[in-house]
């Protein structure tokens, strides 16, 4: 059981793409900053490839929180991928709320293969801010519902 | 194909990389915590997986224990998976059972707190995967034995000049009317004040003759499509007006020419014609005209004067421009870079006083090809002290972080130029460091202290004309701290040199969309690998080399031009390059006929067929994005090496210690 | 348009006419201008010498009372401006830095949390009431008067708050030549006068404040952003003279002030009975101006 306590820490899991985002993530370790150990990466070769499932299950399997990280509008490695992705997330962005998950547990962002401090800051923000938010318990929330 | 999990035999090995992993993550526990995972038949942990003796234990284990998969948690699967891969491949295992966790830069590094915990899991999730990795094969296409240079400077030239006398086919391709790029804008060059253009020009003439080389300036490339190997370039020929065939390069066409513009090789300190090489030892030595200025084109047919003088009738204003496509294997990008505005600053007084000049235009100042004849002249005069302010735009926050490497050594011989041309010359150098760390460097530092040049630590914090001293009067100030000895000067001088910084070119953005690249934090193009791909990137085929990825000097410029010629070739000559086997594929018994994945293929590698009502992907065109994968409603595409299952089990045990305890599951 | 504004204590005390000039060139505009409650000193030039903290703590509490207020803060003295925006500064770059100035902030029953902006009178003027409402305001164009626009040093900091460059603004120029008056490029524009060492080492300041006179001298008049650079250019003429070996007699107005002359406000409302300098001159001057450009306008036809 998944214990509520003042020192839950989220796990967030992230979905990088190979050539900008999860480049940058390993930019912030060639760098040695220091951020949060709560998010945990899967890559893929381009966020255009995330099925929205993926995302599901992420919650379903205990997530407190999800994060989609691509390259900036224009610098996808495979020229567009990103822009799809921005539309697929628009759309599913509406089902999770629909489901209580809303705006902080759900984020998209476009970090470069440069942009190691900028990762680490998201990384940092995305754990305190769903840090008080509490557990997101979907498991146990649905079974009350 | 594995049915279950429980036929999988995989073998984990974290890597100690030296105390990198070990000194955080606790890697006697993490490989405990391996061992008792699901398919897992042997895990081990070693000081340094990628060295020989590491390598042998993984390619030992799938020989003797008959692994079916195997896990390497260690650095970036961006570092080492090729390594890896190769290991799995001499030991007989397809290289694609192959997953790589990232327990370095992504845990490691990065986490003084829960490295060990985290590591569990992202070691959980790359067995989860492992277990459904499938071996893939490899495709292999021909390399195209020609290679596209993209910029005509010393980088470009050299490049070109490497692969051309291999014997193979060069397109070389050059945005102004000459080669030659910023180097021969230059007097003498340092360490060994050579004279640039006595260096220079001998390859430039070497690029026009030589027979495998095809030069194309005054042309810009528009259009790359293709992969590694396989490379359609759309080049723009704009044009000339002048016919190159013809054309003898006599020079009475600019001769007779009574109309003038700004010259910009001169960084507008002088003039040239409508009709113009931009400096005399151009290559091609073939004018071109500027519609900008040029009166016959803008005022429909009048003047005409060259057209009237061309004994050769070259002069064709009927020209048009001309789209050209070629197919190279290799192209390597040497675009070079911009000089920064110091106009921005404006304490230092760039814009205000015509005393104060950039260093190119000191460079053409001092050049005998330049507007004053190589005499350092300002408002007609010679200048008795000349002041050279390092660090213009450099190593600031406001502008450019970074160090522009060259301008330390290029003001010390701006202070021997001066001095050797200027009897009894004072030259001051506002300075913060002095870098002079290559060969030769700190000699000829040295050799400048010796001559009388008086260096000032510290960064001025104006350059102004407002004299509070009879002696500053119809001077310039240069008011600086000196920080070694504490006080603030006021040190006049007749001109003021600023050493801006080395900016990556205006249109760098879109150089790196053209040709699939990424640009660093700084803004210049961004290397594959810092230390040991200095010259390769994320685009496979696509090389950097000069001072497009970094601000560089002419010696090292010159070695990473031979270094891009030394990738194009061993592609080239291998003959064949292997694509992406991870590729996307459709099943054709799910697949619909719906044709909804058609149109989202950025490399239109998608096409319906027509008889069988389904989709079909050409696996030579296909380079694995997934984007068509995500969107087939009846998931009827399957993307190779990152299927659903992969990722969905991936996910799941990611969140193995986020969950009820395994019996729920 | 409601504001909550920090006088500071240069405007409150011995430059009390930018005060004055300022509540009433605003309410000319329009503008309902109320003082902050209980506001302190913002440190000057005096606090960071003592403590850090304490340079960033009193700026701040002023931030946190206008938090309080539910308003955001304008100030028209630079040296205010120049420490108020420190505060937002460095207590938004650093959580550290925030925690400890909250803590001594706790003392008097405030907190900053970073909510309340900060805003320059200049930059309210020019872009929240805008200058085409300035020119409308305008009944006595100041035609023909050359004025020297000072901003001093301490718009330096404005890279904080981005509404002008710092290397070479130009924001008060355009709203002199809004109210007609010829603006001279004035040199030392950006230079600074002195600040508190016209008190505490005269002679340092005197010659600074001599710099700035003397390179005005092809202007009628020099008008400064900060009551404090008024207060030095206006009071230490005779000792800045000395210094160079000449005589200064140069008119040196507050920013409000001259749009108030600009306005047609009276005099006394604009407090420039209290200049050491007397500026009567240039009331003539306006009005010559006048008449030289009303007589061009007959004789054209046209403005």
């Amino acid at each position: 059981m998944v214990v509520p306590s003042d020192n839950h820490e989220p796990r967030i899991v992230g979905f990088l793409c190979n050539w900008c985002a999860y480049q940058g993530a390993d930019l912030a370790g060639t760098s040695r900053m220091a951020y949060t150990p709560n998010v945990r990466i899967v890559r893929v070769m381009c966020t255009g490839r995330i099925d929205p499932t993926f995302v599901l299950k992420a919650f379903s399997s205990g997530a407190d929180g999800v994060i989609i990280a691509g390259c900036h509008p224009g610098d996808c490695h495979y020229s567009e991928g990103n822009y799809k992705t921005t539309r697929r997330i628009a759309f599913l962005r509406k089902l999770l709320a629909q489901m209580g998950i809303d705006g902080e547990r759900f984020r998209l962002e476009w970090v470069s293969a440069g942009e190691g401090a900028k990762w680490a800051q998201i990384a940092d923000e995305m754990s305190a801010a769903i840090k008080e938010k509490g557990p997101l318990a979907w498991r146990e929330n649905l079974k009350e519902a | 194909m594995p049915e279950g999990k429980s036929d999988v035999k995989i073998g984990v090995y974290i890597c100690h990389c030296g105390s990198n992993i070990a000194g955080t993550v606790d890697v006697e526990e993490v490989t405990g915590f391996a061992q008792e995972q699901g398919s897992v038949a042997v895990a081990r942990n070693y000081k340094f997986m990628c060295s020989e003796p590491g390598q042998a234990l993984i390619k030992q284990d799938i020989e003797e224990l008959g692994l079916d998969g195997v896990v390497v948690a260690a650095c970036s699967p961006r570092m080492h998976e090729p390594t890896f891969r190769r290991v799995c491949e001499a030991a007989g295992l397809n290289p694609y059972r192959l997953d790589m966790c990232n327990i370095r830069e992504q845990c490691s590094w990065v986490h003084k707190n829960g490295a060990t915990e985290k590591a569990k899991a992202l070691i959980s999730a790359a067995i989860s995967r492992a277990r459904y990795l499938e071996p893939l094969e490899r495709r292999e296409v021909p390399v195209v034995p020609a290679a596209l240079v993209v910029g005509g400077g010393i980088a470009g030239i050299q490049a070109a000049l490497k692969v051309a006398d291999a014997g193979r086919k060069v397109y070389l391709v050059e945005r102004e009317p000459s080669i030659g790029g910023h180097m021969i804008q230059l007097d003498k060059t340092f360490p060994t004040l050579d004279c640039s253009a006595c260096i220079l020009t001998p390859k430039m003439a070497a690029v026009k003759a030589h027979p495998n080389i095809e030069l194309m300036t005054y042309s810009e490339v528009v259009d790359v499509q293709g992969y590694v190997g396989n490379f359609k370039v759309t080049i723009r020929r704009k044009p000339r007006y002048v016919d190159e065939s013809l054309c003898t390069g006599c020079g009475i066409c600019w001769e007779k020419c009574p109309w003038k513009a700004e010259s910009e090789f001169d960084c507008g300190l002088g003039q040239r014609k409508a009709i113009y090489t931009p400096f005399p030892q151009a290559v091609p030595n073939v004018p071109v005209i500027d519609p900008e200025h040029c009166v016959y084109i803008l005022r429909d047919g009048k003047c005409g004067a060259c057209l009237k003088f061309c004994e050769r009738e070259a002069i064709d204003f009927n020209q048009t421009e001309k789209m050209v496509e070629v197919e190279v294997g290799a192209i390597i990008v040497a675009t070079g870079y911009d000089v920064f505005d110091p106009s921005a600053i404006t304490r230092l007084g760039y814009e205000r006083f015509p005393n104060v000049i950039t260093s190119l235009e000191f460079e053409r100042l001092c050049n005998a090809t330049g507007p004053t004849g190589g005499h350092i002249v300002v408002n007609g005069q010679e200048p008795k002290s000349v002041g050279i302010i390092h660090c213009v735009g450099s190593r600031d926050r406001k502008y450019h972080e970074y160090c522009s490497r060259v301008c330390c050594m290029y003001a010390l011989k701006f202070a021997h130029l001066i001095r050797e041309k200027i009897e009894g010359a004072n030259v001051y150098q506002f300075y913060i460091d002095m870098r002079c760390f290559g060969k030769g460097f700190e000699e000829f530092y040295q050799r400048a202290g010796t001559e009388g040049v008086t260096f000032i630590r510290g960064r001025p914090a104006q350059v102004t004309d407002l004299a509070i001293s009879e002696e500053e009067q119809g001077k310039l100030v240069v008011v600086c701290e000196n920080t070694l000895v504490g006080a603030v000067m006021r040190v006049p001088v007749d001109m003021v040199i600023l050493c801006p910084a080395m900016e990556p070119r205006a249109d760098a953005r879109d150089v790196a969309r053209l040709f699939n690249l990424s640009q660093s934090a700084d803004g210049f193009l961004l290397e594959r690998h810092a230390k040991l791909e200095p010259v390769a990137t994320a685009s496979d085929g696509v090389f950097i080399v000069g001072c497009v990825q970094g601000p560089k000097d002419i010696p090292d410029t010159v070695a990473q031009a031979l270094a891009g010629a030394a990738e194009a070739l061993a592609l080239i000559d291998k003959g064949s390059v292997e694509l992406e086997a991870a590729t996307a594929v459709v099943d054709e018994a799910a697949c619909s006929g719906c044709k909804i994945c058609i149109p989202l293929c950025p490399y239109s590698a998608i096409t319906f067929n027509e008889a069988e009502k389904r989709a079909l992907i050409n696996e030579a065109l296909c380079k694995g994005c997934g984007v068509c994968v995500a969107a087939c409603p009846a998931a009827a595409i399957v993307a190779r090496h990152f299927t659903d299952q992969q990722i969905l089990a991936e996910v799941e045990a990611l969140l193995v210690d986020a969950r009820p305890a395994p019996a729920e599951v | 348009m409601k504001y909550v504004y920090y006088p500071g204590c240069s405007a409150s005390g011995t430059s009390k006419e930018a005060e004055e000039s300022l509540q009433a060139a605003m309410r000319a505009l329009g503008v309902e201008w109320t003082e902050l409650e209980d506001w302190n000193c913002c440190g000057a030039a005096v606090a960071i010498g003592t403590s850090y903290l304490l340079s960033l703590a009193l700026p701040a509490r002023n931030l946190a009372l206008a938090e309080r207020a539910e308003s955001d803060l304008v100030t028209g003295c630079s040296r205010c401006f120049m420490n108020l925006i420190r505060a937002v500064h460095y207590t938004h770059e650093n959580a550290s830095v925030r925690e400890e100035v909250n803590e001594l902030l706790a003392e008097t029953g405030v907190q900053y949390s970073g909510k309340a902006r900060l805003r320059h009178l200049l930059d309210v003027i020019i872009n929240d009431v805008g200058l085409d409402v300035v020119a409308e305001r305008v009944t006595q164009p100041l035609d023909g008067l050359r004025v020297a626009p000072y901003y001093g040093c301490c718009q330096g900091m404005w890279t904080y708050a981005q509404f002008d460059s710092t290397e070479d603004p130009h924001c008060f120029d355009q709203l002199l030549a809004t109210l007609g008056a010829e603006v001279v490029d004035y040199r030392l524009k950006t230079a600074c006068c002195g600040g508190t060492l016209s008190m505490s080492r005269r002679s340092v300041g005197a010659r600074l404040i001599g710099d700035l006179l003397a390179a005005a001298d092809d202007a009628d008049c020099i008008v400064t952003a900060c009551p404090l650079c008024l207060f030095n250019l206006n009071s230490f003429q005779r000792e800045a003279g000395k210094i160079k070996g000449t005589h200064f007699n140069i008119p040196v107005l507050f920013l409000t002030q001259i749009m108030g002359m600009a306005f047609g406000l009276p005099k006394k409302a604009l407090g420039l009975q209290r200049h050491v300098v007397p500026v009567d001159g240039l009331y003539e001057k306006i009005a010559a101006g006048a008449a030289v450009s009303s007589s061009a306008a007959s004789a054209s036809g046209a403005r």
